[in-house]
Formats: structure tokens, C-alpha cells, sequence
């Protein structure tokens, strides 16, 4: 299994505005990102979250502003996966650039509860629901964008292009 | 099949003939932008990638202008970094305090972007420049410092939604109403990865600042971009800027939409989005009574001098409510010098508001106008969210410059017509 862990559950439209607020946005610093990491929305993230766990949302993950520190701050945070039925397309594209892994699974969304344990499998886009033994599965990534995610990000992707 | 006016200006910067919804291209670019806050951590990847030059150093801009003059040591740290980044490249379009603007207000007033462009920025509202006939669309800071470098991005073509506007605007009504009678409308993911193509017989009685406070919140419906074509109101306010020869790219007639709207401008009322998703619209005669505690006029939404102009015209002679902060920020230096020349700075401070220097600040909740718990703001700017402009129990309600310059006066959200 590529990750495992609890999960996180959210609702739609999560906006980066509360995954990491303009006043910490002073700084690039990714641990200090991390430790206002979801602030605005669950102010208790930061004292539960584990290295591991997941966060499951609706449709619409990551809206608003294009600030890159919102899937820092979750990646820093030692979130192994964002599962959601939809994504904000800039978040979408700026978790794909930094190595976040995501997946769209409504599925998913809709099953997994808070607190859950759940498993991904990357390779084949399967989302295993421990607490509840159920599997779903995500559409998988165009050709294009795996070897982005392969290569550990865009920047090295450019490079190896190079 | 035909195009759309964003899938002809995406192929012509991929090299190819034609493109189709879909498909994954990698294409030219004619401009990519960061900020104070998007470009160190532009910087860091570009430097940790090893790159050593900038593909065109006419073609990067560097705006200095969310939390300028800086607010804070971390801040100051930040637009240092920018700087010398700036100075080491020679990039041309750097813009620090003094010269600066609110970026997206800045570039089209310097002529910066132009019809036919494919622009990114590490700005999520860089969509603005849509309203020029140019492909623009925000991106994040990994994807700007590849474009930095590359002077390319990867784009996956969108399919597009038309808004086929009819009609004139009435009185006190803005671009501002009609973008958020369309996100009301249609969602906050209503465009989600999709171009809003704004066309029809009713963009001819656009000003420019409207299509580009259009344009500019077509994130806000979740959009790639938002574009409205060229047309002789476009021709002039670019030619008067630069000598750049631009191409003029238009929608094949059988270009294939998921979706048309037709918008009667004539209809839209004034509209306010209530906390705290932009989609909570509600027409002004809708809104009840909802006292406020401060109102700010600006932003890259609505800090240009059409907006200034609503704001003086209501402001005029009258004085804001007793226990209203109103709080004016013309977006640009020279938007900023207009508003002296015409009169308006004398108008807003004699109305009781603070005029500031160009500063996104109050729009993200960075300075210049944090809300407290429990308190109210009418705002032109373009987001709504919860803890947006402060404290999580504060609220903002979004509405354009007409309106928040009544709700000041009123001392509660109210109708411009009215006064």
C-alpha cells in the first residue's frame, strides 16, 4: 500500500483560504505553513493529524486563491493523500507539481466517514475503506501527468526533459 | 468541429492547427507574473532546479503588491527576495512600492498583456486579462518558476461555456453585478475547468473595466478563464497603451459549448453575495437589513477608476454612517493620480474614509482592514470566505462599488438608487 492512514473528512469547497490563511502567507517556510495547516476550518488538525493520515473531501477542494502553500502546508503536515469528488484546478495542478497525491473518487467521498481507516493503492487507483471494508476506485491519471508525478514533480520533470 | 476563441488562441501558441476539449498541449507564453507572496516560492524552485537565466526577461513581470508597503520583518523578507531575484535576471517588469499596482489592475493599464496573449500567473485572478481577448489564467508557484525558465506551460485544452449578453446595464449597475448574478447562477464550481466565453451584442456597451472585472472573477465560478472578444472599445485601450501588434483570434461559428446563457443586461440589479461563498447571491431588493461595520472599495476586482468614479458619485456631499470604516484603494499610481485630479480623494476623505496607497491587503485578511469577531464588511473585492478578511466569525459581502458606497452612507447594505 502506498498510504494509509485516518482520514480527515471535510465537506465541498474547501477553499485554500482555509486550508492555510493570508496571514501566514508571509512566510514559505513549509514546516511553519504545516503548523496553521487547516487553522480557519478544523482548528484542532494540527494536534490530531498523524504522518500517514488522509484527508477526504467533496467537490471543489482547494478554490480560490492560487497559493501553492495550501498543498505545502497539507504535505508538510505529513498527509499522505487528498481524496475528493472534484478539485479546484489550480490546486489540482499545483498538488500534482509539489508531489502531493491526489484522486477524484466520488465514491470514495461519499463512503469514507471521519476518523476511517483507509488504504491507497496508487498503481491501480484502489481506495480500500478498512473501518468498513469497501473498495473503491479512482480514475487514473492521463499518461501525460504520471510522468510529472513519476519524476517526483514538474521541476524535475523539466529537468529530465532537458 | 469548430474552435472556441480559447481553444484558436491555445493552438496557435502549441504549434498546432487545431486543438479539441481535452487534449493535453504544452504551449508558448507571452507573459507569466508572480507576487510578493507566489514569487519566493517561484524563486526557491527555480534556484532548487538550478536553472540560471529567465527564457525572456521582457516577458516576466514581478508585482510587488499583496502586502506592500510591507506589514511585517517576514514580509519585507519576502519582497527582498523578489527583488534580488529581479535585479539578478534584469528583469524589465518589476514593480516595487512606488511604481506598483495591484497587479492585474497594472499590467493592462502599463499594456503589458494584449489581445491574443497566453499569459500565466501565480495569481489565481490573473484570469483578468480575458477581458483583453488573451488566454490568462492563474497558476501556482511550481508552474510559474517552469515558466520562468521554459517560457511554456501545460495546459489541458478546456471546452467552454458562452454567456451571450444582450442588452445595457441600467443605472448603478456594474460588470460587478453581472459577474455575480452569472456566479450566482451558476455555481462556485459551475466552470470548473472550463473557459467562460462572454460574447454577443451587449459586450459592445462594456467599458473595459467592467470586461475586466468580469473576466477577473471567473475563477470564482471555478473557470480556467474568462474571455470576451475584440472589438473596437478593446483596440482602443490597448493601442493607446503599446505598439505591440496583436492577433485578433475569434470562436469558429460552429465552435462546440456545454453550455449558453443568455444574459439580458438590462435586467441584472444590483447583487451582493452574502457569506461565505461568492454563490450566495441575493438581488439588492433581496438582502433585508444588514447593519456593516466597514466598507472597502478596491481591489483587482474593482480599484480601477470607473470604480472610484461610482464610489465619488455616491460619496459626493454625503458623509458615511457613524461607526463605518470606509476604507478606498485606487489599484494603480496613475489610477491613484486620476482620482486626485478629478477630485475623488477630496470626496472620500470629506466623506470620512481613509484613501490608501495600492495594497491587495484588506481583500486576503493580510492588513489594512482585519475584521474583528462578529464584524461586517461590504467589499468589492472578490472572495467571501470564511475568516477571508479576518477573524473566522467575521463576515464579508461582496457587492460592487456603487453599492458599498451606499451601504456606507446607510450604515447597512442599501441600494444605490435609492440615494
Amino acid at each position: 500500500m502506498d498510504a494509509k492512514g485516518r482520514v480527515h473528512k471535510y465537506q465541498d469547497n474547501v477553499d485554500t483560504d482555509v486550508i492555510i490563511p493570508a496571514r501566514y502567507l508571509n512566510t514559505k517556510d513549509h514546516a511553519e505553513l504545516a503548523s496553521h495547516c487547516m487553522e480557519d476550518i478544523d482548528p484542532e488538525f494540527v494536534k490530531n493529524v498523524k504522518p500517514g493520515d488522509i484527508i477526504v473531501a467533496g467537490e471543489n477542494f482547494g478554490c480560490g486563491s492560487s497559493r501553492e502553500h495550501a498543498p505545502i502546508a497539507i504535505k508538510a503536515s505529513g498527509v499522505s493523500c487528498v481524496i475528493a469528488t472534484t478539485f479546484a484546478r489550480i490546486f489540482y495542478r499545483n498538488a500534482i507539481n509539489i508531489g502531493l497525491p491526489i484522486l477524484e473518487c466520488p465514491e470514495a467521498s461519499k463512503g469514507i466517514d471521519d476518523g476511517d481507516q483507509v488504504e491507497v493503492d496508487f498503481s491501480k487507483g484502489e481506495i480500500r475503506n478498512v473501518t468498513k471494508n469497501e473498495t473503491y476506485t479512482a480514475a487514473p491519471f492521463p499518461e501525460f501527468i504520471r510522468g510529472i508525478i513519476n519524476a517526483g514533480g514538474l521541476m524535475a520533470s523539466i529537468k529530465e526533459r532537458k | 468541429m469548430g474552435m472556441t476563441m480559447t481553444q484558436k488562441i491555445l493552438a496557435a501558441h502549441a504549434g498546432l492547427e487545431s486543438v479539441k476539449a481535452g487534449q493535453l498541449i504544452m504551449a508558448d507564453l507571452d507573459m507569466v507574473l508572480a507576487n510578493d507572496i507566489t514569487g519566493p516560492v517561484s524563486i526557491a524552485e527555480f534556484d532548487g532546479a538550478g536553472f540560471d537565466g529567465v527564457f525572456d526577461k521582457s516577458k516576466v513581470s514581478l508585482v510587488m503588491d499583496h502586502f506592500v508597503p510591507n506589514k511585517d520583518i517576514k514580509s519585507a523578507e519576502q519582497c527582498k527576495a523578489c527583488r534580488t531575484f529581479a535585479k539578478r535576471f534584469d528583469i524589465d517588469n518589476f514593480y516595487d512600492v512606488g511604481e506598483m499596482g495591484i497587479e492585474h489592475a497594472l499590467l493592462p493599464e502599463k499594456g503589458l498583456v494584449i489581445p491574443g496573449d497566453a499569459v500565466i500567473g501565480a495569481d489565481s485572478h490573473t484570469c483578468t486579462y480575458g477581458a483583453l481577448g488573451a488566454f490568462s489564467t492563474g497558476v501556482g508557484s511550481t508552474d510559474l518558476a517552469a515558466g520562468m525558465a521554459t517560457g511554456q506551460a501545460w495546459f489541458k485544452v478546456p471546452s467552454a461555456i458562452k454567456f451571450n449578453l444582450t442588452g445595457k446595464l441600467g443605472k448603478c449597475v456594474s460588470g460587478k453585478d453581472v459577474i455575480l448574478h452569472i456566479i450566482g447562477m451558476i455555481g462556485v464550481d459551475g466552470a470548473l475547468y472550463k473557459s467562460m466565453e462572454f460574447t454577443g451584442p451587449g459586450v459592445a456597451s462594456l467599458s473595459m473595466d467592467d470586461r475586466l472585472c468580469i473576466a477577473n472573477m471567473a475563477i470564482e465560478a471555478g473557470g480556467k478563464n474568462g474571455i470576451f472578444p475584440v472589438d473596437d472599445v478593446t483596440k482602443e485601450y490597448v493601442k493607446s497603451r503599446t505598439d505591440r501588434e496583436f492577433t485578433v483570434y475569434e470562436a469558429d461559428e460552429d465552435a462546440e459549448y456545454d453550455e449558453v446563457y443568455e444574459i439580458d443586461l438590462s435586467e441584472i440589479k444590483p447583487t451582493v453575495s452574502f457569506p461565505h461563498l461568492p454563490e450566495n447571491t441575493r438581488t439588492i431588493d433581496e438582502v433585508g437589513d444588514v447593519a456593516i461595520d466597514q466598507v472597502v472599495i478596491g481591489s483587482c476586482t474593482n480599484g480601477r477608476l470607473s470604480d472610484m468614479a461610482a464610489a465619488a458619485e455616491i460619496l459626493k456631499g454625503r458623509h458615511i454612517a457613524k461607526g463605518v470604516r470606509g476604507i478606498v484603494i485606487p489599484a494603480t499610481q496613475h489610477i491613484y493620480k486620476e482620482c486626485i485630479r478629478l477630485g475623488y480623494i477630496d470626496t472620500f476623505i470629506d466623506a470620512g474614509c481613509i484613501v490608501s496607497t495600492p495594497t491587495c491587503g484588506p481583500c486576503l485578511g493580510g492588513y489594512m482592514g482585519i475584521l474583528a469577531d462578529g464584524e461586517r464588511c461590504v467589499s468589492t473585492t472578490n472572495r467571501n470566505f470564511v475568516g477571508r478578511m479576518g477573524h473566522t466569525g467575521s463576515e464579508v459581502y461582496l457587492a460592487s462599488p456603487a453599492v458599498a458606497a451606499a451601504s456606507a452612507v446607510a450604515g447597512k447594505i442599501a441600494d444605490p438608487r435609492s440615494l
